[in-house]
């Protein structure tokens, strides 16, 4: 008896779980769908009382998730935070909506370097929100040699200290860094030399990681990883004998921006959420609180000196000219796929 | 005496092993760093955030609701299933079993990928229902493996035996194959809670509208790093689970008392 | 009786045969996987699989998924042998107490196992401590096994206990009477009675063992990845549903084949698997 009881209670949570998920559509309300861990809570409540309006909010693993839901349209999205190549692929697939600026006038406040880029030459469909390089943590007590370059990563007195990224693209970009070439070549001769490097690498590699380096590093457990700049700020202030360093070859820029879905069905809603998060306070909040690369200057100014003065999470001007953004693969992504393939299971 | 001994350090060691990892999610509850890799000091702060992330709690609703009902229905179809199928002649057996055993071999994404399909070409919103129908498709083959040895070591001709002296099949199902096999479908059951509870892909592209589960909200945070919350949310979740534990344990040892067992 | 099984057999042809079938449209297929109109027919996606590169990473497959099993096998069931000894009370509090852990996500404890395996990591803090030198505990295979086991273990156990627990406790008292000692009544009475437990146990280990990634992934360091990577990364990187679906396919039957296989180990044994009559 005691038993049916419960499974009683348990239908009528269940009905009142569909029942409570479909209603509340009388208030106005957008879904955000956004990284995991990747906005200050409190700023999406202020939002809310602001503007008396409701935030749906949930959260994704990877771009190439984000494109599936997407693409499977059994939802619409109001707001979502693709990277650069992701944003240039559903551009070309007409997956975006165009934004109506003048609903958005914050967005002046953004760094006029970070407009105009390849993704989105126009600005039509994106805001950015976050950026970044991508760079060498190195730990002080273990390496004696000056880090400038890509090449450290194939020095053999590093052998099982060096940690690479378990990304395709990232760290077959670090190969053809290195040799030289475009991070965005479609021309499968530098592709293969790149594989080549990777698999001369491999001996030497601990490990390819994902978020994991973080800790590895932090414990002191590896000499040297391939690693977001973001990460790295909050891995030097956890571990002050690491250091991040942008090599002379150059790098990848990243961008994570807002972008609006083309089924979108509340668009004007949508950009008053852009506008705001294009606040200075509100992006230094979620600068502080992510501890990312905020794209607003006013908000930089904002920020604690140890992050403002930070060129980890800033760095010169100089040292970003020498970046390149990812482009959409297309077509290319079955070759980084083989090559990939044959990197990590090859012997 | 030196048996016992065996026994109990061996019993040890295994549990041992199984909760380590476990202490090592508690104590990092309270690290002062998001970091794994250094212990900063001691802090409550990840618990205090946690009761103000509404989003969390409701992801551990959603966790929590989704594998009772699927652990019930699943159990429910699978031990009916699999009264039903180790009744069934030869070949039609071997066929339902091996495709029953598909969601079992195949990778999560697959399952993942495939259900959403169907979901799709049956225009269903995605939401709820479709998380809970997809959790329920993955648990049954479980209930059914956990359930079948359990008919096989019964005694075929007890049920046979129970209507010859007049039962219903019904009463016979209810009085006696289900007590015999009771082990089993515990372990079914057991087991498909589990399952649902860890599970990302498949409820990932099988869900909508802000339905969301723990796993879901986990797996999120892989690019950028799990934050402390998660670990302050699995102590006191691990906590309460052994608080339960304990008042079962006094519970039956009432109930065995008075019921005047000693076995 | 038989009809008891019939609500599931629709539940089958709804949720596993139908979408069965949209996985092997998509295997035997070629072109943008979200663009379900612009399929061609193709084999290609098998063609490519059976490449040295992909044999080699299923042959590393079956090769951990096998020893893996043997070892949940030779560690649980001397577990389930102990607890289904217990008393009732006692055997329940410990069968709950072995399934709780697990009820805790499982890529936190994996990356727990980071903590504890790594260079500066617990195990290692302790064995200097005692004056040792630190072993290498992660990023190889002997790491992806301990994941393996760790994570499977319980799924060997739980059966077979389930079937230990209730043999018949006569059939036992029989043999001693008839002046069985302890080693013959395990190997002639009760191995054989629990065989049901174990091949389930093995069915549930050594499959999804087969198609695991996340341990390869995070413990192997991404330097032992098995098939289960492989089709991850088809699905959810790179995009290509046609290949991961073809390599789904080549697993399922590979797999079926082996249970084929098994199961006509179990027949052999069914006549002692039951009761006496």
């Amino acid at each position: 008896m005691r038993r049916i009881r419960i499974i009683v209670l348990l239908v009528l949570a269940a009905l009142m779980a569909t029942v409570l998920s479909a209603c509340g559509e009388s208030k106005p309300s957008i879904n955000v769908f956004n990284w995991g861990d990747y906005i200050d809570e409190d700023v999406v409540k202020d939002f809310e009382k602001e503007y008396g309006i409701k935030v749906n909010y949930s959260m994704y693993a990877t771009n190439e998730d984000l494109y599936v839901k997407l693409k499977q349209g059994g939802e619409s999205f109001d707001v979502i935070f693709p990277s650069d190549y992701m944003i240039e692929r559903m551009i070309r697939e007409n997956m975006l909506a165009k934004l109506d600026k003048d609903n958005i006038p914050n967005m002046e406040n953004i760094d006029q370097n970070f407009f105009g880029l390849a993704y989105d030459p126009h600005d039509q469909y994106s805001v950015p929100y976050m950026w970044g390089t991508v760079g060498i943590v190195y730990n002080k007590t273990m390496v004696d040699d000056p880090v400038d370059s890509w090449d450290i990563l194939w020095d053999e007195k590093y052998k099982d200290q060096i940690i690479m990224l378990n990304s395709q693209r990232d760290t077959i970009a670090v190969a053809l860094l290195k040799l030289g070439y475009s991070m965005n070549t479609r021309d499968i001769g530098e592709l293969e030399e790149a594989k080549a490097e990777l698999i001369k690498q491999r001996h030497l590699v601990w490990a390819y990681q994902g978020d994991e380096v973080k800790d590895t590093m932090v414990g002191g457990e590896a000499a040297l990883a391939v690693v977001w700049s973001g990460d790295a700020v909050a891995m030097i202030r956890d571990n002050p004998d690491l250091d991040y360093v942008i090599p002379k070859e150059g790098t990848n820029l990243w961008f994570d921006d807002m972008v609006i879905p083309a089924n979108s069905k509340n668009k004007e809603d949508a950009e008053k959420f852009i506008n705001f998060m294009c606040r200075p306070e509100i992006a230094a909040r979620n600068a502080d609180y992510i501890g990312y690369s905020t794209p607003i200057p006013e908000a930089i100014e904002l920020l604690p000196d140890d992050m403002k003065e930070s060129r980890v999470a800033y760095p010169s001007d100089q040292e970003i000219d020498n970046t390149e953004i990812f482009r959409d693969p297309m077509d290319i992504v079955v070759e980084y796929d083989r090559i990939w393939t044959e990197v990590l299971s090859g012997e | 005496m030196v048996e016992k001994m065996g026994k109990r350090i061996y019993t040890f060691l295994i549990f041992l092993f199984l909760y380590a990892p476990i202490i090592v999610l508690i104590v990092f509850s309270f690290n002062d760093s998001k970091s794994r890799g250094v212990w900063a000091g001691f802090t409550l702060k990840w618990y205090v955030a946690l009761f103000k992330d509404a989003g969390i709690l409701r992801a551990l609703y959603y966790t929590l609701l989704i594998a009772a009902l699927s652990a019930i229905i699943s159990t429910v179809i699978g031990t009916l299933a699999a009264i039903g199928i180790s009744n069934m002649p030869g070949l039609s057996k071997k066929i339902v079993l091996n495709l029953n055993y598909l969601p079992v071999l195949n990778p999560d994404i697959v399952t993942a990928v495939s259900l959403m399909a169907l979901f799709r070409f049956l225009r269903l919103e995605f939401g709820f229902i479709t998380m809970l129908l997809s959790h329920i498709t993955f648990s049954i083959p479980y209930v059914i493996l956990s359930v079948l040895p359990k008919l096989k070591q019964m005694n075929k001709h007890l049920a046979e035996a129970a209507m010859d002296l007049g039962a219903t099949p019904f009463y016979a199902l209810r009085k006696v194959v289900i007590p015999e096999i009771r082990p089993g479908i515990i372990t079914g059951g057991l087991i498909a809670f589990t399952l649902s509870v860890d599970d990302f892909v498949i409820s990932f592209f099988n869900t909508g509208k802000g339905v969301s589960n723990l796993s879901i909200e986990i797996f999120s945070m892989t690019r950028r790093g799990i934050n402390p919350v998660i670990n302050a949310l699995s102590t006191l979740m691990f906590i309460s689970l052994m608080v339960l534990l304990l008042i079962i344990n006094k519970r039956t040892e009432k109930n065995e008392i008075e019921r005047g067992e000693t076995r | 009786m038989k009809k008891a099984a019939y609500p599931y057999i629709l539940w089958i042809g709804i949720f596993i045969v139908i979408p069965l079938f949209l996985i092997m449209y998509f295997a035997f297929t070629v072109g943008n996987s979200q663009d379900f109109n612009m399929f061609e027919i193709s084999l290609s996606n098998f063609k490519r699989f059976f490449t040295p590169i992909y044999l080699k990473v299923l042959g590393r497959s079956v090769n951990l998924a096998l020893i893996s099993t043997l070892i949940c096998l030779g560690l649980g069931y001397p577990m389930a042998y102990i607890i289904s000894k217990e008393k009732s009370k006692r055997r329940n509090i410990m069968i709950l107490m072995f399934v709780i852990p697990m009820w805790m996500n499982f890529l936190l404890r994996t990356y727990a196992w980071l903590t504890l395996l790594g260079r500066n990591g617990f195990i290692n803090f302790i064995i200097t401590k005692i004056g040792l030198k630190p072993l290498d505990l992660i990023f190889n295979d002997k790491a992806v096994l301990l994941g393996m086991v760790y994570n499977f273990l319980p799924f060997m156990v739980l059966p077979i206990y389930s079937v230990l627990v209730k043999i018949d406790k006569n059939l036992i008292e029989a043999a001693e009477d008839l002046g069985a000692n302890r080693y013959e009544i395990f190997t002639k009475v009760i191995f054989p009675l629990s065989i049901p437990g174990v091949i389930t146990g093995i069915t549930m280990v050594f499959i999804p063992a087969m198609s695991t990634f996340i341990i390869s992934s995070l413990l192997g360091g991404n330097k032992y990845n098995l098939i289960g990577n492989l089709i991850e990364q088809q699905f959810r990187w790179t995009g290509d549903w046609h290949f991961g679906s073809s390599m789904s396919i080549i697993l399922m039957v590979f797999i079926l084949i082996t249970m084929a296989l098994t199961s006509k180990f179990d027949k052999e044994k069914e006549g002692g698997g039951g009761g006496l009559w």
